[in-house]
């Protein structure tokens, strides 16, 4: 009995294992969805918060223009506002919203570089769902966003934004522009991961500059040509805008809206959803695909 | 037990680029298989079939005994990867990084913490474990990405070129921990560039070249088929180069071969250390003096010299003289 089980080379090699201690466990278990996006995205956020270059210049960068804008052009913009309406009670809403555009910016860059470093390929290789890598991307760049509209938020209460709404839309708000934000995480990720590097990711989020600029976010639309109207209106961004802004300011009349507080706030929920089931799947698609 | 890996005619082409073109190889397990092969010859597209991260355009592939094409989520339960650039986060201490990934093998907090001291202390980074990885080297980097692809303790790891860019010693020591994990049951496919490397670590070596299998076999075996040692002589004046391998041609299996650039000349020789002796003798009787002489290894270069009948690059006529002797 002892012979034949000897000759069988993987009993042999099994009891060799036994005696040379710890054996590898032949199949691993891996991960669920919960840890992977959870690990995943803490690795993002500590790269963020402890690569102090980042972190100060993606901190200065929204409060410096949000100073530019409201001492520099407020000025000429205030004439083309309702009355009653400061520059500054205009500005900070938009621009708060505008934040997740600019913290997409560096988003997708950070996305590129772990595609290139070699980075995603150690997380393929792992036994976790590979969509939980791109959640947890997701939830990293979320909470980035999120900082940047913190620091916006206090640098506009420095300059001398008041919000005159009352404290539940204030929060409800708060709360549309965070989810509106995490709907658009989504185009970046995206962006990141078609680029390739980080220096093309950069220049494809170009793209993403004129919502920002054509949009009601730094200033009225009714100033710009009609054709132009219908565009700066109906965008994603200026959606938002226009709802956070009626939101925090007291209703739709107070800042020169035609349509209701809710209209705005159901347009903004659409272009959300959409934004984040396309650009999402297409994520989720391209980061899980064998190459 | 099944082959730790089985290809038969893997193909994965990039434009008129084909990285892999047929690639035939089987890995036993309980060993070290080194893949070795020049630039560009299909290593790491080989690694990233292996690991699950590109998909063939054709043939089969079975790791641990599963289908990679149709079950790639159970291959990547048996498998470590630790790619050609390592992939470890600057901002997060070597112990954070490690830790991650044993959370992402699966491990409870408990475990992944102890385990991934464990690993530091395996690799000799217990002492840098608590810095950022910012401040590391990259010899510890790599080391410390090494760690993280074993700390799951999967039954396979994929390194490749894990000892490029390190210094002579951080190697050995690289090459000290694989031989330990080797030994407790790991099987390992790793790739390289040096033939001493394939020599020091691995059982069985495989040589591919243009996504091809060109020869493999165990070190010994290549480097009979393949392989005379090599004399290398280095003379203390330039003029001499001529007188030098006028000698070795003497003793010499093949014609010597004079590199200009480095003062050298070198030349395959059947019989090691005797003829080395002889040379020595020679060149004294001659009165030629050398700064440098000595014996050594062929490498990947002689070896697919002596193989292919071909240099590693060759030159943009040699296709067609290969096609007018065929
Ligand atoms: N994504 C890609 N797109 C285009 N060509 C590619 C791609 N990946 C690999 N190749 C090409 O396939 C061939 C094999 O590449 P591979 O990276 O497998 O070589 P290698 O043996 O690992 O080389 P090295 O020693 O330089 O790492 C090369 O000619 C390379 O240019
Ligand atoms: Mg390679």
């Amino acid at each position: 009995m002892t012979t034949t089980t000897s000759l069988d080379p993987a009993a042999t090699l099994a009891t060799e294992r036994a005696a040379a201690g710890p054996t590898p466990t032949t199949t691993v278990q891996g991960a669920g969805f919960v840890t992977a996006a959870l690990a995943t995205s803490r690795r993002s956020i500590l790269q963020f918060f402890r690569t102090p270059q980042v972190l100060m210049m993606g901190s200065i960068q929204g409060a410096l223009f949000l100073f530019m804008f409201r001492y520099v052009f407020g000025g000429a913009i205030q004439a083309s506002l309702p009355s009653g309406l400061s520059y500054v009670d205009f500005l900070v809403p938009g621009f708060l919203v505008t934040v997740i555009l600019w913290s997409g910016m560096s988003a997708a860059a950070g996305v590129a570089e772990d595609g290139a470093s070699g980075v995603y390929d150690r997380l393929r290789s792992l036994p976790i769902p590979r969509s939980a890598v791109t959640v947890g991307r997701s939830i990293a760049d979320f909470t980035l966003m999120a900082w940047g509209m913190l620091i916006t938020g206090v640098v506009g209460l420095l300059v001398g934004f008041r919000s005159h709404g009352s404290i539940g839309r204030v929060l409800l708000g708060i709360v549309v522009m965070l989810a509106f934000g995490y709907c658009f995480t989504w185009v970046f990720i995206l962006i990141g991961l078609v680029a390739e590097n980080a220096q093309a990711a950069q220049g494809m989020t170009m793209l993403v500059i004129p919502f920002s600029f054509i949009s009601s976010a730094n200033v009225p639309v009714t100033t710009m040509p009609g054709w132009m109207q219908s565009f700066a209106s109906n965008q994603p961004v200026s959606v938002a805008v226009n709802a956070v802004r009626s939101l925090m300011q007291g209703g739709p009349n107070k800042v020169g809206l035609e349509h209701s507080t809710t209209y705005w706030i159901v347009a903004t929920a659409i272009w959300g959803l959409v934004i984040m089931a396309f650009f999402g799947t297409l994520s989720v698609r391209r980061f899980s695909k064998m190459r | 037990m099944p082959p730790i890996i089985e290809a038969t005619g893997l193909t994965k082409h990039y434009g008129d680029v084909h990285a892999l073109a047929g690639l035939d190889l089987v890995a036993e397990s309980g060993r070290v298989t080194a893949l070795l092969g020049p630039n560009g010859a299909g290593k790491t597209t080989f690694i990233s079939a292996v690991a699950t991260l590109l998909k063939p355009d054709s043939g089969t592939l079975h790791v641990a005994g599963v289908d990679a094409l149709r079950d790639p989520k159970a291959v990547r339960r048996t498998i470590g990867l630790a790619g050609q650039y390592a992939s470890v986060e600057e901002a997060m201490t070597g112990l954070e990084n490690v830790e991650m990934v044993a959370r992402l093998f699966g491990l409870d907090k408990a475990t992944a913490k102890r385990r991934s001291a464990e690993v530091l202390e395996l690799l000799d980074l217990t002492d840098a474990g608590d810095r950022l990885v910012r401040t590391y080297s990259g010899g510890m980097r790599r080391r410390l990405d090494l760690g993280a692809s074993l700390v799951g303790r999967p039954q396979l790891l994929l390194l490749d070129e894990p000892t490029t860019g390190l210094d002579p010693r951080s190697r050995m020591e690289l090459w000290e921990a694989i031989r330990n994990l080797v030994a407790d049951g790991t099987d390992v496919l790793l790739t390289t560039q040096y033939l001493e490397e394939a020599d020091q670590l691995a059982r069985d070596v495989v040589i591919i070249d243009h996504g091809k299998v060109i020869a493999s076999g165990t070190p010994d075996e290549l480097k009979g088929k393949a392989g005379r040692d090599v004399i290398e002589v280095r003379p203390r004046s330039g003029s001499d180069l001529a007188g030098i391998s006028e000698v070795l041609a003497g003793v010499a299996a093949e014609p010597p071969r004079t590199d200009d650039d480095t003062q050298r000349v070198s030349a395959s020789v059947d019989g090691g250390a005797d003829q080395l002796a002889t040379v020595v003798r020679l060149l004294d009787e001659r009165g030629l003096v050398v700064d440098d002489i000595g014996l050594r290894r062929p490498t990947l270069d002689e070896v697919f010299l002596a193989l292919t009948g071909q240099p590693l690059d060759p030159s943009p006529t040699d296709p067609d003289a290969s096609a007018d002797a065929a």
